[in-house]
């Protein structure tokens, strides 16, 4: 008898429990859309698929390119999936290889893990066009394009304020994993630190860790905090999981050099720019050159000087006029070719 | 390696240490209360993860970190009432129902993100209280003194849940109804309630865990808490069931990731051994484990559910 | 020993027991699943059309039965090995690293032999993948046998070890080197050798030879639990270990190979993932299920499903691999993230191990009142009483 109340009584609770967690979606702000219709009627519809490690909400890698797809499916006809978080690789396969069946024309799989996909993948699939990025390889397949973001030059650009503006010349740099875009944002913004203090005439400290995941919040943040705690004032890092790493900075008033999407929304105050990837002109070139009947063969680089890459200075920080005018001359350095950034 | 050995960095390493033992270390005290009355409960994680939204997004729509904590103990009373109805009162296979628990709590955490948040921001967090005086120490006040209350908390449950478990009438209840309840029946004690009691401890625990790692990152995102609950679990068989056990392996395991993180920043550690660095903190918990005596057997009754009578 | 045969004769005798055993588990099933609609619905999606994409993209047509079967192997030979190891008495959630240790030892020796015959080779990284995880299952299970060291620390400690070594070997000493390498190297093998690539067994399908493995290894597993002295001896140190050892069983060598069997089922697992990949190359992201995608513990629930006991276990695996099947399949028609499916999965786990009890409780009032308090389900660390008796429920 008491045993029967109590397991009524608690399956009502739980019931209860879950109605109301998820009875407070519909007051909650919408999802990503993941489904889009077709607006110019003239040009046929192309469906595109997006497969990405993390969210699409990110504030990096992922969103960056969701936001750039999004953006073209009204001018370009697009219908869209999105199949986000597949960090898991063969997981990752098993969706691409679907997408691929199922006549999808553009599948753009967003992240350096998914190469060796592409490459068993793409050879069947001959009339399904592969986008890779961001490692530059498209082993030579006549429908893989390769597509990277030469986040070393914004990298460089931002390393050079950073040696500039730090007071305690102790620059804290967080990276992901040696790889694609987080390998070369880390080095070119090492060398950007070593080139400034080269020309300044003074020292500086510009050591890199690198905490193993892409997604380990907790690890970043830790990472942060142990630089903090070596007396970096000026803090940067790749990936999904930097979010940690800028709450940190937040917390502890340092400032933060952003990169892959414009971070300043998530510090005002401490984010002093971001290098923000505008993947918009290579996807149009991609898709023009699908609607052509060319599915692949070309690599397509993002940069400071062709209009992917640009450094986006947060408003609400006051950066010196010094530094940033020191800045901004290097971006011009850089677009006209007169520096080559190390990678 | 020199620079490692200066009084500052040693300061700021153990600092760092400390802050990253406290969620480890409030989720398993709370895991020992509830295993020393012999219900183990394997969804910490989950609990975790729910309440660490939960105190992300209270703190995210009102601002007030109190609160926010508070929701997400009050999180972690739910799910201490599930859990605690599915271990005790139904009797449920522990190891099992808790997996259960952890998979809806991962799952379900992130879907509530993805749903309820748009873009995510981080929520300010907890200042850190310098204590006066103490703080002043040299050394010993940097690392242990200008922690945030959640880090004291985490310490002061220590001696607490040490002096309950030994020292009280409960405490007494929850050690016997973990040994032999059968004959903790016997004299009177209800089995039942005691451990209803003990996992919604643990539970609440768990949820305080949770806000508390929630605050140290400063944003909540998917999978959050990166397994930290297993873990935790894992600290209680290494800790003996006993709470200053418990402290030592939360401790050993904030340090070795402190360590290694700050070597790494000062370039100690090459890159190249990056990944095998970051294997430090587990092998070297397998090794104290190893070393440990193992005086303590676990509490008897540990795992089985208990029913009255035949 | 006499309470189960008790129990199941008694099981037949009453209807209503009868029917709680067998309709139990689906209706624990049905309940999780109407709560899966309601979260569907305030998510905004049409539930039919959810529960539609995931049983079409699960179960519609050979292709989608291929890959259902592809991704229950691994999660077959986890549970496999949880239902070997549980036995005896022992928990193993090791699975994650035993996984990742079959996939490296698999790997190892394929690169390291690409010019053998696929007859030889193929059998040969399977054996590879069952000694790698073999070993990570010795481990914990000679921890406890011979120190006493609990093995969910031990297991879950070893867990995070393997990740580690593994993202330390698939980015350094196995790591490609003819990658392009400005951008860095990816962590993952060279491309394995065609030769060790497991053969699709059904065209135009995902389906491997690795199901057929898997599904023959259940088979030979249930009968050494079930038909052999060895099986009979794990038993009996599962329900004591005093007894066992006053019986003159070789208590701690025994628990020891509980555990090794245990892992070796989960690397032969981590050894599928890898050469039954379509990528045909092991590669990681460097999170901690990048690799197994969480097989480790999923094969937990499948084991439990199961009854613990390895031929359910086959489609218990089938029925989890379609959901996870299925779940991508909901993402990319309905915009529910796949987060959902985990979500639902633990609640059927809950509600599963929940019912549980209906069952025992209509099974002790059969236990004659003289037995007393040996009656008792004797639960333990890992489940037992009750989910022994549910083995005999499904013994053939």
């Amino acid at each position: 008898m008491h045993m029967n109340l109590a397991r009524r009584g608690a399956l009502v609770l739980a019931a209860a429990g879950i109605a109301l967690g998820t009875a407070a979606f519909a007051g909650g702000a919408s999802a990503t859309t993941v489904h889009s219709h077709s607006v110019t009627p003239h040009v046929s519809a192309l469906k595109v698929a997006l497969i990405a490690p993390s969210a699409t909400n990110d504030l990096a890698f992922t969103q960056s390119m969701y936001a750039a797809i999004e953006s073209l499916k009204g001018s370009e006809n697009l219908q869209i999936s999105v199949s986000s978080n597949e960090y898991v690789v063969s997981q990752a396969a098993n969706i691409i290889q679907e997408y691929a069946s199922k006549g999808y024309n553009l599948i753009i799989a967003h992240g350096s893990q998914y190469g060796s996909i592409i490459e068993s993948l793409a050879p069947k699939y001959p009339h399904v066009s592969f986008a890779w990025g961001t490692a530059g390889a498209t082993f030579g397949l006549k429908n893989v394009f390769a597509y990277e973001a030469a986040s070393n030059e914004g990298g460089y650009v931002q390393g050079y304020m950073a040696a500039l503006m730090s007071k305690s010349k102790v620059l804290g740099i967080c990276g992901p994993i040696q790889t694609g875009d987080a390998k070369l944002y880390v080095d070119g913004f090492v060398a950007g630190a070593k080139a400034a203090a080269a020309s300044g005439k003074f020292k500086v400290t510009s050591h890199a860790v690198y905490t193993g995941s892409f997604s380990d919040n907790s690890l970043m943040a830790s990472c942060a905090k142990t630089f903090v705690s070596n007396h970096a004032d000026v803090l940067t890092g790749s990936s999904q999981s930097v979010v940690g790493a800028i709450g940190v900075a937040k917390a502890d008033h340092k400032v933060w050099f952003g990169t892959q999407w414009n971070q300043a929304s998530i510090a005002p105050g401490n984010v002093v720019s971001s290098q923000v990837y505008n993947w918009v002109p290579i996807l149009k070139q991609m898709i023009t050159a699908i609607r052509a009947k060319t599915y692949g063969g070309a690599t397509y680089v993002i940069g400071l000087g062709n209009g992917g890459e640009r450094i986006s200075f947060n408003t609400k920080y006051k950066l010196s006029a010094s530094v940033k005018a020191a800045g901004l001359k290097m971006i011009s350095q850089i677009t006209l070719g007169n520096i080559t950034v190390p990678q | 390696m020199s620079h490692f050995f200066t009084y500052s960095v040693l300061t700021a390493t153990v600092a760092t240490a400390l802050g990253l033992a406290a969620p480890f270390l409030l989720a398993a005290l709370g895991e020992t209360v509830g295993q020393r009355s012999g219900v183990i409960n394997l969804g910490v994680d989950g609990i975790m993860l729910l309440s660490a939204f939960a105190t992300y997004f209270t703190a995210l729509r009102t601002g007030n970190l109190f609160y926010a904590i508070l929701v997400g103990m009050g999180v972690g009373a739910v799910m201490g009432v599930v859990t605690a109805f599915i271990s005790v009162t139904l009797k449920a296979e522990q190891g099992i129902s808790g997996i259960g628990i952890y998979l809806f709590g991962l799952g379900f955490s992130d879907l509530l993100f993805i749903k309820l948040v748009g873009t995510p921001l981080p929520i300010s967090t907890l200042n850190p209280i310098n204590i006066p005086l103490l703080d002043r120490i040299p050394a010993v006040g940097g690392m242990f003194f200008k922690q945030t209350i959640l880090v004291y908390l985490a310490f002061v449950l220590v001696p607490v849940v040490t002096f309950v478990l030994n020292r009280t009438t409960f405490g007494m209840k929850i050690r016997a109804v973990g040994e032999n309840p059968a004959a903790a029946d016997s004299v009177g004690v209800n089995v039942v309630r005691i451990r209803w009691e003990a996992v919604l401890i643990g539970c609440v625990l768990a949820g305080l865990a949770g806000a508390a790692l929630l605050m140290f990152d400063g944003i909540f995102q998917e999978n959050l808490t990166q397994a930290e609950g297993f873990i935790a679990v894992a600290l209680v068989y290494f800790g003996a069931w006993r709470p200053v056990g418990v402290m030592g392996g939360s401790v050993l395991y904030g340090l070795a990731i402190a360590v290694v993180l700050e070597w790494k920043s000062l370039g100690i550690i090459p890159l190249s051994a990056s990944d095998l660095a970051a294997t430090a903190p587990a092998v070297i918990t397998v090794l104290a484990l190893l070393t440990v005596a193992r005086r303590f057997r676990q509490p008897a009754a540990l795992g089985k559910p208990y029913e009255r009578g035949g | 020993m006499s309470r189960v045969s008790v129990a199941a004769a008694s099981a037949w005798r009453d209807p209503r027991r009868f029917l709680l055993s067998w309709v139990a588990l689906p209706l624990s099933l049905v309940a999780a699943l109407l709560l899966g609609a309601v979260m569907m619905l305030v998510l905004g999606a049409n539930p039919i059309n959810g529960y539609n994409a995931m049983i079409v993209g699960a179960f519609d047509g050979s292709y989608a039965l291929g890959s259902t079967a592809v991704q229950a192997a691994p999660l077959l030979l986890v549970a496999v090995g949880i239902c070997v190891a549980f036995r005896a008495n022992v928990f193993n959630i090791g699975g994650e690293g035993q996984l990742a240790m079959g996939g490296l030892a698999g790997s190892a020796t394929a690169l390291a032999l690409p010019h053998l015959p696929s007859i030889v080779l193929i059998p040969l990284v399977l054996l590879a993948g069952a000694a790698g995880g073999a070993v990570w299952g010795a481990i914990p299970g000679a921890f406890k046998a011979y120190f006493n060291v609990n093995e969910i620390l031990s297991t879950i400690m070893l867990n995070l070890v393997a990740v580690q070594v593994m993202n330390w070997l698939l980015a350094g000493p196995m790591v490609d080197k003819t990658q392009n390498s400005t951008y860095g190297l990816i962590p993952e093998t060279r491309l394995l050798p065609r030769n060790s690539w497991l053969p699709i067994i059904v065209p135009n399908t995902q389906l491997h030879l690795g199901v057929l493995v898997a599904v023959l290894v259940s088979v030979g597993v249930w009968v050494l639990l079930y038909r052999t002295s060895f099986g009979f001896r794990l038993q009996a140190v599962g329900l004591s270990r005093d007894a066992s050892r006053y019986a003159g069983m070789p208590v701690k060598r025994t628990m020891t190979l509980a555990m090794t069997i245990s892992g070796a089922m989960c690397g032969i697992g981590g050894a599928l993932l890898v050469f039954g990949s379509i990528s045909h190359r092991m590669v990681t992201d460097g999170s901690l299920t990048g690799f197994t995608g969480s097989d480790g513990f999923n094969g937990i629930v499948v084991a439990l499903f199961g009854a613990l006991n390895p031929l359910w276990s086959i489609i218990s695996a089938f029925l989890f691999g379609g959901m996870i099947v299925g779940g991508d399949a909901l993402q990319v028609a309905t915009g529910v993230p796949a987060d959902m499916v985990t979500a639902l999965e633990g609640l059927v786990v809950v509600f599963v191990v929940s019912l549980e009890y209906m069952r025992r409780r209509s099974r002790a009032t059969s236990v004659s009142p003289a037995a007393g308090p040996k009656a008792q389900p004797s639960g333990l660390d890992p489940p037992q009483a009750p989910l022994v008796a549910a083995g005999e429920r499904g013994d053939p």
